[in-house]
């Protein structure tokens, strides 16, 4: 029996209960009362708030124990079928409570943004609704105790995110980019699926603890079955988390509204595939090639999009490219066998990453408003119509360059020691392969790609002279309190955020040693000398002022105008502008002949032509007939009744007297 | 609460739930005899009903929770967690039929106050199927039952079609009801008793497991009960009377009716001759898997929906039956909780056919549902849900009760009813989806379709927690399994030891 038994743990299901009554209650309220602004923030923030609330008693629990066992919550047992009995149970062990926090604490903040962002607009029940039911669906990801309950909260958020994707569905364009993100994930969920399904066949269990327990006894270290489970687990990853081959979907999610863009494609929903490979840690830890492939997927992804950031004229787009790459960052943490280090890094990503989206948000709802006042249509989230607000905007604009120094990786806010930490672990295993020292290198190029585009971004949105429009200039004005409030707090964690996990004292990476254990038996965890660490530090910082610099030196923010007058770019320029064509290429190789396979072949040949009019029209057709003979029978004639039922007594006596 | 049923108070505790309701419809027919031919009298008798079912219900409670239990001799009742299930849920499906009832006889102009005493009569007949323990008691149950429901059938007089409804079921129940009580005397020339737990007893005590009267006598028994439940071959008379009946009671019969006589059938087929199960499971067999595949065949090609529920009704036997098939105590867990929801979603289908029929439930087809989820939504969830329910879809009460019965009948080596039972389950999507389709994804036929439609508040409240509890129960089942696992437990065996009294058959 786990010490947390009897605890504040007990009421851990309250977590995912209490957003899930807010998503009733807002759901119910759009249909019955729209308009009820205030009932509806009460529930939609006051949910996520106290579902915080518990999650802090939890940890404190947690804190007070720290137990060597997880402990499980089991609740009760959906359905058994045969050696597999699917509970739905929670798990609390030190990274489901880390994660707990930073779900409830960083959505409740974002919660209250939205009061502020959304106030205005007529589905705003649908939308806490939508945002509850995401917490919800959230919370039962980073606790559940098994595969198939994560994968329950794995979908669920899928679903509330291309809900929210296309939130203004009204919007061709918005509506398409949801769908986008919805088929793109079931790529990596089929590949999860198969996992799972394989991980059963070896293991005969798919609880965590279990799995975690068996794993060493029945798979052979490298071999064949560790491996495919790791890379097929991984695939699953890459979609929700964004990674090269599937990354493309996340850019375009940011046609919802950008606190979801904060709360889901930065903070939260994105980064379970970070947790998904801490979590089978152990799995991944018995196939090194499957974590080699995760760190360097997460490597070229982590360069590969920060370039295509470096030309974004999209504020949210750069910020979204700049997640892409963060997530990259993450995975070779974990990908390297430092999952403390990955975690650490997602935590304070979810803070400075927040920030940023909040930011952009608070300037996209200053210059919306702004043109809303003089009827004017320009696009609020375009930096060539920005410039020269941080006087007009001074809290977002001071808060928001406290998130990219963090992101940067200037010292000693979080960015700095969670980034370096990844760096350094995958240094040190350059120790086995060169091929680590190529991590580490794509992973410095992209520190570096990361200060500048970030300085970039921050100098054409607050400095240099305003583009916005002389009509429009009076009528930009710093955002309400409630959306403030949130930036501060988010800063003041990004500020702090570092102290969780100092380097060579590491507060959080002696918290998370209870999980990392399994993992770590198997694989011992990376760490260079003091000395190569200290170096490397020096280096990152460098770097990160190097990007800075640069930025500061090669731009001129004077030179730019507003979007509507711009040349078309050139060169290298436009096919970085243009993605590298990405989306371009896996319409004409991908989308298209599959498009066209299933209209032509699958759907006019095959389905329509032989399944439907042979297979399904037929037995519809011989299965309608027999009925129609059936009703043929029934002639209403009490005296045909009497034979058939006489005939049928026969047979019975028959059968069994006979 | 032990009770000894040689003592006329501890047999009065034991038939309280019984004693309670019929006094109840008793008194509520004296007050029908003097207001007669008046709808506020037939309101208020509907009301009244409710108390008495509520009075019912509450003594089955209390005497489940307190633990009743027999001591001493088995004799004509039983006192177990099986007859207190099933008479929940007959009571459950005989309280929706009276709220389904008050507001449809209002409409329909049938102004008659005995209808409602009527109801709780054939409950009465019901619970004593439910809890009989001797074949005569069974008996009783069945006739009280059946010409309850046979007045019931045809209370709407002015209408012919129910009169031939009532009188075909009349006909026909007779002659089920003779081949019935031959095969009770069959049994009873085999082994010299009525008492179901005595008969098992007699038969393992006589080694007549064999003995072709006994057999005979089963078989009897078998076509008795197959009719009550319509089960194929002995079904015909179902679509007719089903169709011909007023909705309410078609529902009724349905739901609870089925469910007494198939839950007298179980504690005939468990507890009387258990020993007999490899020879009786080749007949369930054969009925069920003949039954499912009649009832969904036909039930395809069916337009009007009322009839296509009647042979769904039908192919739902079959599921029952397949329940049954292992004598298993799985299977009579499975058969529980199953019989449970089918009353609920038969019951809520119903309803939503009641609320658009009104120029005449008979010919509303699937097409006159176009569009219905765009003016009634709540109408159109409920029949969704029931729909989907019906058809066993994951996430409803439907899949799980399914899921059990296939589970009961694979785990005892029946793995080819079960394929049955899945792919006639295929087929049943032929017919509930379209419905599912009409009511959301076809536009209405005309702007003013369904603006007859209407249902007063009370039954709205109904739909809406038959929804709830299809949906909670399909997702959160556990506590009613163990209640149902509790209620299968009533077929333990041993369950008395062997009377040694020596009877030859001749």
């Amino acid at each position: 029996m786990s010490a947390l038994a009897g605890s504040a743990a007990d009421a851990v299901g309250l977590t995912v209960l209490l957003p899930f009554l807010g998503f009733l209650v807002n759901g119910a309220l759009a249909f019955v009362g729209p308009r009820r602004t205030r009932l509806i923030s009460i529930v939609g923030v006051g949910s996520v708030a106290a579902a915080f609330g518990v999650a802090v008693l939890v940890f404190l629990a947690v804190l007070g124990a720290h137990p060597d066992e997880p402990y499980v919550r089991s609740f009760w047992t959906w359905m058994p079928a045969g050696d597999l009995a699917v509970r739905a149970a929670l798990q609390v062990d030190q990274l489901s409570v880390v994660m707990l926090l930073v779900v409830t604490g960083v959505g409740a903040l974002i919660h209250l943004f939205s009061v502020g962002y959304m106030g205005e607009d007529p589905g705003y029940a649908r939308y806490f609704a939508y945002l509850n039911l995401f917490i919800a669906f959230m919370v039962v990801l980073v606790l559940g105790a098994s595969f198939p309950v994560l994968f329950i909260g794995w979908e669920g958020v899928g679903l509330c995110s291309y809900l929210l994707i296309g939130f203004w569905f009204t919007d061709r364009e918005k509506a398409a980019a949801g769908l986008k993100a919805f088929l793109v994930n079931r790529i990596g969920d089929a590949g999860f699926l198969v996992g799972m399904f394989l991980l059963f066949k070896h293991l005969g269990t798919l609880e965590f603890v279990a799995v975690a327990e068996r794993a060493p006894r029945l798979l052979t270290p490298g071999g064949g079955p560790a491996t495919a489970i790791a890379l097929l687990l991984f695939l699953g990853c890459a979609g929700k988390s964004a990674q090269i081959p599937l990354y493309t979907w996340l850019p375009d999610a940011m046609a919802g509204p950008t606190p979801v863009s904060a709360l889901i494609h930065a903070a939260t929903m994105v980064t379970a595939g970070v947790f998904l490979v801490a979590r089978a840690g152990v799995l991944f830890a018995l196939a090194p090639a499957a974590s080699a492939a995760v760190a360097a997927v997460g490597a070229v992804t982590a360069l590969f999009a920060a370039t295509i950031g470096l030309k974004q004229w999209d504020i949210k787009k750069v910020l979204a490219y700049s997640t892409v790459s963060q997530l990259g960052y993450m995975f070779v943490g974990v990908g390297s066998g430092a999952y403390a280090a990955g975690i650490f890094h997602l935590v304070t990503h979810s803070f400075f990453k927040a920030l940023l989206f909040l930011g952009a948000g608070s300037v996209i709802h200053a210059l919306h408003r702004a043109y809303h006042h003089t009827h004017r249509r320009a696009d609020a989230q375009d930096m060539r119509n920005m410039g020269g607000l941080a006087t007009c905007l001074p809290v977002t604009s001071r808060v928001m360059w406290v998130a990219t120094l963090a992101i940067a990786g200037i010292p000693p806010l979080a960015g700095f020691f969670s980034k370096d930490e990844i760096l350094a672990a995958a240094f040190g295993r350059g120790a086995e392969s060169p091929f680590w020292y190529g991590v580490w290198l794509l992973g410095a190029a992209a520190a570096l790609l990361t200060a500048f585009y970030m300085t970039r971004l921050m100098l054409y949105t607050f400095h240099g002279p305003n583009r916005t429009g002389t009509p429009e200039r009076p009528h930009i004005r710093e955002s309400p309190r409630v959306m403030t409030l949130p930036l501060v707090a988010l800063a003041a964690l990004t500020v702090a955020g570092g102290l969780l996990n100092l380097p060579h004292v590491g507060t959080l990476h002696h918290w998370l040693e209870p999980v990392t254990r399994a993992a770590a038996e198997l694989v011992a965890e990376p760490r260079p000398p003091l000395g190569t660490e200290l170096a490397l530090m020096a280096l990152a910082v460098l770097i990160a002022a190097t990007g800075i610099w640069l930025a500061r030196t090669k731009l001129r923010p004077e030179l730019l105008v507003p979007a509507d007058r711009s040349k078309p770019e050139t060169g290298w320029q436009k096919l970085l502008l243009e993605k590298y064509r990405v989306d371009e290429f896996y319409d004409a190789v991908l989308v298209r002949p599959v498009v066209w396979l299933s209209r032509v072949v699958l759907w006019k040949a095959l389905d329509a032509g032989a399944i439907d009019a042979a297979g399904v029209n037929g037995s519809a057709v011989v299965a309608r007939s027999l009925g129609w003979l059936g009703s043929r029978l029934q002639s209403g004639q009490v005296g045909t009744y009497v034979l058939i039922f006489v005939v049928g007594a026969l047979a019975v006596l028959g059968a069994l007297t006979g | 609460m032990p009770l000894d049923l040689e003592h006329g108070r501890d047999l009065t505790l034991a038939l309280l739930p019984e004693l309670l309701l019929t006094a109840w419809a008793a008194a509520l027919l004296l007050y029908a005899a003097w207001r007669h031919r008046d709808s506020s009298a037939q309101r208020r008798a509907g009301w009244l009903s409710l108390f008495g079912i509520a009075a019912s219900a509450g003594a089955v409670l209390w005497l489940w929770i307190g633990g009743a239990r027999l001591e001493g001799p088995a004799t004509s009742v039983a006192v177990d967690a099986f007859r207190w299930a099933v008479d929940l849920i007959i009571l459950v499906g005989a309280a929706l039929t009276v709220l389904l009832s008050v507001h449809y006889l209002d409409r329909e102009g049938i102004r008659v106050p005995e209808y409602h005493p009527l109801v709780l009569f054939a409950a009465v007949g019901m619970m004593l199927l439910a809890g009989g323990a001797d074949l005569f008691v069974l008996f009783l149950g069945l006739e009280l039952m059946s010409v309850s429901v046979y007045v019931l059938a045809g209370i709407n007089r002015r209408n012919p079609a129910s009169a031939e409804a009532a009188l075909k079921y009349f006909l026909l129940g007779a002659f089920a009801s003779a081949f019935l009580l031959y095969g009770i005397a069959l049994t009873y020339g085999a082994t010299g008793t009525t008492k179901l737990s005595r008969i098992g007893a007699q038969i393992s005590a006589l080694g007549i497991e064999s003995h072709p009267m006994l057999a005979a006598g089963l078989a009897l028994l078998f076509v008795g009960f197959g009719f009550k439940v319509a089960a194929v071959p002995f079904h015909m008379w179902t679509p007719d009377v089903y169709d011909g009946a007023p909705t309410p009671v078609t529902a009724f019969m349905a739901a609870s009716v089925k469910a007494a006589a198939f839950a007298a059938l179980v504690r005939l087929l468990l507890e009387a001759f258990a020993a007999l199960q490899p020879g009786w499971d080749g007949v369930v067999w054969g009925l069920a898997a003949i039954t499912m595949v009649v009832g969904n065949l036909i039930a395809l090609a069916q337009r009007a929906v009322k009839r296509m529920l009647a042979y769904s009704s039908i192919a739902h036997a079959g599921y029952l039956l397949t329940a049954l098939v292992s004598g298993s105590l799985a299977g009579a867990a499975a058969f529980l909780f199953y019989l449970l929801f089918y009353t609920l979603m038969t019951v809520g289908a119903f309803a939503v056919l009641i609320a658009k029929g009104r120029s005449g439930e008979r010919d509303v087809t699937s097409d006159d549902l176009s569009g219905l989820a765009e003016s009634h939504p709540l109408l159109a969830l409920t029949m969704t849900v029931c729909m989907l329910s019906l058809l066993g879809f994951p996430g409803t009460a439907g899949f799980i009760g399914k899921w059990y019965i296939l589970t009961s009948a694979t785990g005892a080596g029946y793995a080819g009813l079960a394929v049955v039972l899945v792919l006639t389950t295929v087929v049943s999507a032929g017919y509930y989806l379209p419905i599912v389709m009409a009511m959301y994804m076809k536009p209405r036929l005309h702007e003013m379709a369904h603006a007859d439609v209407g249902l007063p508040r009370v039954v709205r409240g109904m739909l809406v927690a038959l929804v709830v509890a299809l949906l909670f129960y399909g997702i959160w089942p556990n506590q009613l399994l163990t209640l149902a696992r509790e209620g299968s437990h009533a077929f333990l065996p041993p369950h008395v030891t062997p009377v040694a009294v020596p009877f030859s058959p001749n």
